[in-house]
């Protein structure tokens, strides 16, 4: 293995193309922690924006005006504001009214780190594009289907887990599916806070090696996989879900 | 108040319903006994279809008073599930799960609503696919059945829930010539087996052959009703002699 990484040493040497990431042992596990954290964050981000969207959407057909207003409202300020300024806000604002707690070593640290406010952030933010997919989705179910479910004594809350969400779900799959891949390119928003991700980790790099035009070729390389791999996961998703008879 | 085999089934006095400023029953009352099979014609629009809805309380009413086996339907502390146990219900649209199979689709309720042991509904189903003659179609998504199948499928469905009564809402409305019959047929055997049944249909010969009562409505109102014998030939309000005159 070493070998393949000298070549690249080589090739710095020779042409001056810098990817000091693969022949120099401490940049490459800078750049794999960095890949790491982006998966991390993006899983994590997934994770909690798909289940805000599901509540969000559940409480939108709320009977309670007030529970639909707030739900609203919450759509409207994470939609129409950028997720930079939204991450600013929750790391500096409301991130310096938290309390401080101890740390091992003596001083103090603030209750959420910068990991969390991104995961925080990044999730509203998410979770607000999918509270109005997922009820696009809910829209599209047919209300004698819902019907039948009632006339069979389902409850509303069985009707939402086992008829409403999984037809609702294969309706908006290709757009929660476009969402979900603008929220792994978003994480790179996270850099604004020195969340450790690639796009951290890669400036990090060129810092130390002047090297940036070969950092950014690479950067976007690697998210054009990165994002590729999720899309192509996705489609075979959907069609893994795809009902005999049933759509298109 | 408990009630007795010798009192009516599904009692129905005096009940008034109106969406918005538009009243859709006006006074209707009737009677069906355990084991009685009754249709209700007329006209459309004459309320028919928000009559059966307002027995298994999918439509709510303004006044008067359903009682089903004594249980009273319009009562707003009306314990839904319990009157959905007793009263099955087939939609025109057949309005099957699209996400599940036929089987899936009879199992659901009695699964999820009933509890019941998931083996032992699962022989209650297959037995219930094999009464409604639809033996090898198991595993077909509703999206892989004609209407005619589809709609012996909902029927299924119902049974498997083993209501007391079962409300026919124009089954055969939304189907092709050819798959009426089996429907029909279907429905037929039900109603020999002794399953009390209230049926909204435009299938004449139909009515006249399975419905031991024949209620004819109009705007709100039942206009006139008898056993079947009597009913088509000896009709005296005007308003049925033309209906029939149409119809058959």
């Amino acid at each position: 293995m070493q070998e393949y990484f000298e070549w690249f040493r080589i090739l710095y040497e020779e042409t001056g193309i810098n990817l000091p990431f693969l022949y120099d042992s401490y940049d490459r596990n800078r750049m794999f922690q960095g890949f790491l954290m982006t998966i991390k964050l993006s899983v994590v981000c997934l994770f909690f924006s798909v289940i805000i969207g599901i509540i969000g959407a559940w409480l939108q057909g709320s009977s309670l005006k007030w529970t639909r207003r707030i739900v609203d409202a919450y759509i409207q300020l994470f939609r129409n504001t950028p997720p930079l300024v939204q991450l600013y806000f929750f790391y500096f604002a409301i991130g310096s009214l938290m309390p401080k707690v101890a740390t091992e070593w003596g001083g103090e640290a603030p209750l959420l780190g910068n990991f969390a406010w991104a995961v925080i952030s990044l999730s509203f933010f998410a979770g607000a594009f999918n509270v109005e997919i997922f009820r696009s989705g809910i829209e599209a179910v047919p209300n004698s289907t819902v019907e039948a479910a009632e006339a069979l004594g389902f409850s509303k809350f069985q009707i939402y887990k086992d008829i409403t969400l999984p037809l609702a779900f294969r309706v908006c799959l290709p757009s929660l599916n476009n969402n979900l891949v603008n929220l792994v390119k978003t994480t790179t928003l996270a850099y604004a806070i020195a969340v450790p991700e690639m796009l951290y980790e890669a400036n990090q790099i060129w810092s130390d090696n002047v090297n940036v035009t070969e950092m950014m070729l690479f950067l976007l390389f690697a998210y054009f996989i990165l994002v590729g791999a999720l899309v192509w996961c996705t489609n075979r998703w959907e069609r893994a879900l795809r009902i005999p008879g049933y759509g298109s | 108040m408990t009630w007795t085999i010798n009192e009516p089934m599904v009692s129905i006095r005096d009940v008034y319903k109106s969406f918005g400023a538009f009243e859709v029953l006006k006074g209707i009352s009737l009677d069906v006994m355990k084991g009685e099979v009754i249709c209700i014609i007329g006209p459309s629009g004459s309320g028919k279809s928000t009559l059966i809805r307002c027995i298994n309380a999918l439509n709510d009413i303004q006044k008067g008073s359903i009682l089903v086996e004594g249980q009273e339907v319009n009562d707003p502390k009306l314990d839904k599930l319990e009157l959905r146990k007793k009263v099955g219900m087939v939609f025109q649209q057949y309005n099957l799960f699209p996400h599940k199979t036929a089987l899936q689709n009879i199992m659901m309720a009695p699964v999820r609503v009933l509890k019941q042991d998931k083996a032992e509904v699962e022989k209650i189903a297959r037995e219930l696919i094999r009464k409604v003659r639809l033996e090898g179609k198991e595993d077909a998504y509703p999206g892989e059945l004609s209407g005619g199948q589809q709609q012996r499928v909902a029927i299924a469905r119902s049974l498997a829930m083993n209501p007391d009564v079962i409300l026919f809402d124009e089954v055969t409305a939304a189907l092709d010539p050819e798959t009426v019959g089996e429907v029909l047929q279907t429905i037929k055997l039900l109603a020999e087996e002794g399953m009390t049944c209230i049926l909204v249909t435009h299938e004449m010969a139909f009515a006249r052959e399975v419905a031991d009562h024949i209620y004819f409505t109009d705007r709100g109102v039942i206009v006139e009703h008898g056993p079947p014998e009597t009913f088509f030939s000896e009709a005296k309000d005007p308003r049925t002699k033309e209906f029939l005159s149409q119809i058959l």
